[in-house]
C-alpha cells in the first residue's frame, strides 16, 4: 500500500460511483467505493446471482517483440510457453531473492504479444522492472494503464447479463480465456476471470466507455460492489493480495503458490531459492485458519506462542458465507498443518484458531 | 437518519440517553454508517464499573474493528442480549434496539460534558470533511 500525497487519483467511474451511493475511501492512493448497499448485501449477491466492481485501477502493460516470451520466462515463476492464443494464467513477477515484484495475470495473443494485468500500486514498479530486465532482448514493453478501464462482473448471473451487451461469444468461454470484440459497441477484451471465487467475466475498455456501460449494467439489475465485498470474497477464494499476504519479502513457495512454481521450464529469477525452499522445505508456510475463540485475526496481528512471536496475520475478516471470522497467517512450517492449534494476540488478548484447508469457500460447478 | 435530540454525544460516537440516573448507550447513525455491517460486539459483564473514557467494548464489522468508550462512570446494570444473536440491530436502529449497555450513573451531571445533538451534527460534518 503506498502513502498517497496530494490528490487522489480517480477512475473514469468516480462520478457514476457517487452518484450510485458509492462510500468512497482513499485505496493506495485511488478513491474508490468501499462499499454501495454495504459488504454483506453485495458479497450475497455476487455469490448467489451478480454483482459489478470497479478495478480500473488495476494496472495494464504489454510485452510485445520477438523475445516477449523469453523476457516473461525469465522474470516470472510460471511457466508462460503452456499459455496459448486465447489463455490466461497467474504468475508471480519475481526478484532473485524469490520475492514477488507483483502478482500478475498473463493473457497471451501469440507467443510475441502478450498483456499483462497488474495491481494498481505496483504498475509503475512492474513496468520499470519488466522493462530493466528486457534490456539486451529484442522486445518491448509499455504501461498502457492509462487507455483502459476495467469492469467485473462477477456472479453466477454474469454471463446472462453480460452476452447481450457483447459479441464475444462468452458460453464457449473457458475459465481463464479470452476474447476480442465489443460490449456495448465499445471496442473490448473480455476474459473469464475474476477476484471472487464465482464465475465472472472481466471487461477492458476505454475509458470513455466505462460509464455507459457500468449504468446499463446496474440498471439491468446487476448490484454496483466496492472494494470491501471485493475483499471478503476473494479471502473466502483465498486469492493473494499483494501489500498483505504476499509482497517482495515472501516467495511463493512460502505463500503456498507451488501451482504457480515451474521449476522445470529452466531458470528464472529466484529459481534457485524456490527449488531449494521446494526441496527442504520453507520455514514458513501461508495457512488458512478459522477462530476458535471469538475474534477476528486481522492483518498485522502477532502469532504467539509462549509469550514469543512466531508468526504473523496477513488477512482476516468475517466470512460472509460461513458465517464465522478466517484468515490468513504465515505459520512455522512444523505448526502449519491441518488442525494444528495456534494463538492470535488481538488487541492484547490472546485467542485460538486453527489451520483449515483453503479454499475456505470453492463454488459448486 | 435526523440526530434525536434528546440524547448527548462523546466524540468517539457514542451517544447517551439518560432517564433518571440510568444512561442507555450505544453509537451513533454516524459511526454504524463508518463502520459497515456489525459482525459482533464485545461488552462488558454486567456489574463492572466504568470510569468515564474507558474502555467499554469493542465492536467488529467486516472491515474493522473499533474501541468503545464510556462516555459517564458508572456500574453496568444490564447489556443488550439482542446483540449476541443479532448484532445488524446497530446497523438497522442505532438508537433504539441497537443499544449496548445501561449504565447506573454516579453523577447524571457528567452528560453536560458531552455534545447536544445540535453539536454533534457540526462534530461530524468537519469531521467527515463534507
Amino acid at each position: 500500500m503506498s502513502d498517497s500525497t496530494g490528490p487522489l487519483k480517480t477512475t473514469p467511474l468516480n462520478e457514476i460511483e457517487k452518484e450510485l451511493g458509492g462510500k468512497m475511501v482513499d485505496f493506495g492512493g485511488w478513491e474508490l467505493p468501499v462499499q454501495f448497499s454495504g459488504i454483506l448485501d453485495e458479497h450475497e449477491a455476487v455469490r448467489t446471482r451478480v454483482g459489478v466492481f470497479d478495478v480500473s485501477h488495476m494496472g495494464e502493460l504489454t510485452v510485445k517483440g520477438p523475445q516477449a516470451l523469453e523476457l516473461l520466462q525469465r522474470s516470472t515463476c510460471n511457466d508462460v510457453a503452456k499459455l496459448g492464443h486465447g489463455r490466461i494464467h497467474y504468475n508471480g513477477l519475481l526478484y532473485p531473492t524469490g520475492g514477488f515484484v507483483d502478482d500478475i495475470l498473463i493473457y497471451e495473443n501469440t507467443p510475441d504479444d502478450y498483456f499483462l494485468v497488474v495491481n494498481a500500486s505496483n504498475s509503475d514498479k512492474d513496468y520499470e522492472w519488466l522493462a530493466q530486465q528486457a534490456k539486451g532482448l529484442d522486445v518491448d514493453v509499455r504501461n498502457v494503464s492509462a487507455e483502459y478501464a476495467q469492469l467485473a462482473i462477477q456472479g453466477p448471473d454474469s454471463e446472462r447479463v453480460l452476452q447481450p451487451m457483447t459479441d464475444v461469444p462468452l458460453a464457449d468461454m473457458k475459465y481463464y480465456r479470452f476474447g476480442h470484440g465489443t460490449v456495448d459497441g465499445a471496442p473490448a477484451i473480455v476474459s473469464r476471470t475474476g477476484y471472487t471465487g464465482e464465475d465472472g467475466f472481466e471487461v477492458y475498455v476505454a475509458p470513455e466507455h466505462a460509464t455507459r456501460i457500468l449504468r446499463k449494467l446496474v440498471d439491468g439489475g446487476v448490484k454496483p460492489c466496492g472494494l470491501g465485498a471485493r475483499d471478503t470474497l476473494r479471502l473466502e477464494a483465498k486469492m493473494a493480495l499483494y501489500g498483505n499476504d504476499i509482497d517482495d519479502t515472501t516467495t511463493p513457495v512460502e505463500a503456498d503458490l507451488n501451482w504457480i512454481v515451474k521449476l522445470d521450464k529452466g531458470e528464472f529469477a529466484g529459481s534457485d531459492i524456490l527449488r531449494r525452499q521446494k526441496e527442504e522445505g520453507p520455514s514458513r508456510k501461508l495457512v488458512g485458519f478459522e477462530m476458535i475463540d471469538r475474534g477476528i485475526g486481522r492483518h498485522g496481528y502477532p502469532v504467539v506462542d509462549g509469550g514469543r512471536e512466531i508468526g504473523v496475520v496477513t488477512s482476516g475478516t468475517h466470512s460472509p458465507t460461513l458465517k464465522k471470522a478466517i484468515g490468513l497467517a504465515y505459520l512455522p512450517l512444523d505448526k502449519s498443518a491441518q488442525g494444528s492449534e495456534f494463538t492470535i494476540l488481538i488487541r492484547g488478548k490472546e485467542a485460538r484458531a486453527r489451520v483449515i484447508p483453503t479454499p475456505f469457500y470453492k463454488r459448486a460447478k | 437518519m435526523a440526530t434525536p435530540e434528546d440524547n448527548h454525544y462523546a466524540k468517539s460516537h457514542e451517544y447517551v440517553h439518560l432517564e433518571g440516573d440510568i444512561a442507555t448507550i450505544g453509537i451513533t447513525d454516524y459511526a454504524q454508517k463508518e463502520l459497515g455491517d456489525v459482525v459482533f460486539v464485545e461488552l462488558p459483564a454486567v456489574g463492572s464499573v466504568l470510569e468515564a473514557a474507558d474502555e467499554l467494548g469493542s465492536i467488529e464489522s467486516v472491515k474493522a474493528v473499533s474501541e468503545l468508550f464510556s462516555p459517564v462512570t458508572g456500574e453496568v446494570v444490564e447489556i443488550n442480549e439482542a446483540l449476541a444473536e443479532n448484532p445488524a440491530l446497530i446497523n438497522t436502529d442505532p438508537y433504539g434496539d441497537g443499544w449496548m449497555i445501561r449504565l447506573r450513573v454516579s453523577d447524571p451531571t457528567e452528560v453536560d460534558e458531552l455534545m447536544t445533538a445540535e453539536e454533534y451534527d457540526e462534530y461530524i460534518e468537519k469531521e467527515s470533511g463534507h
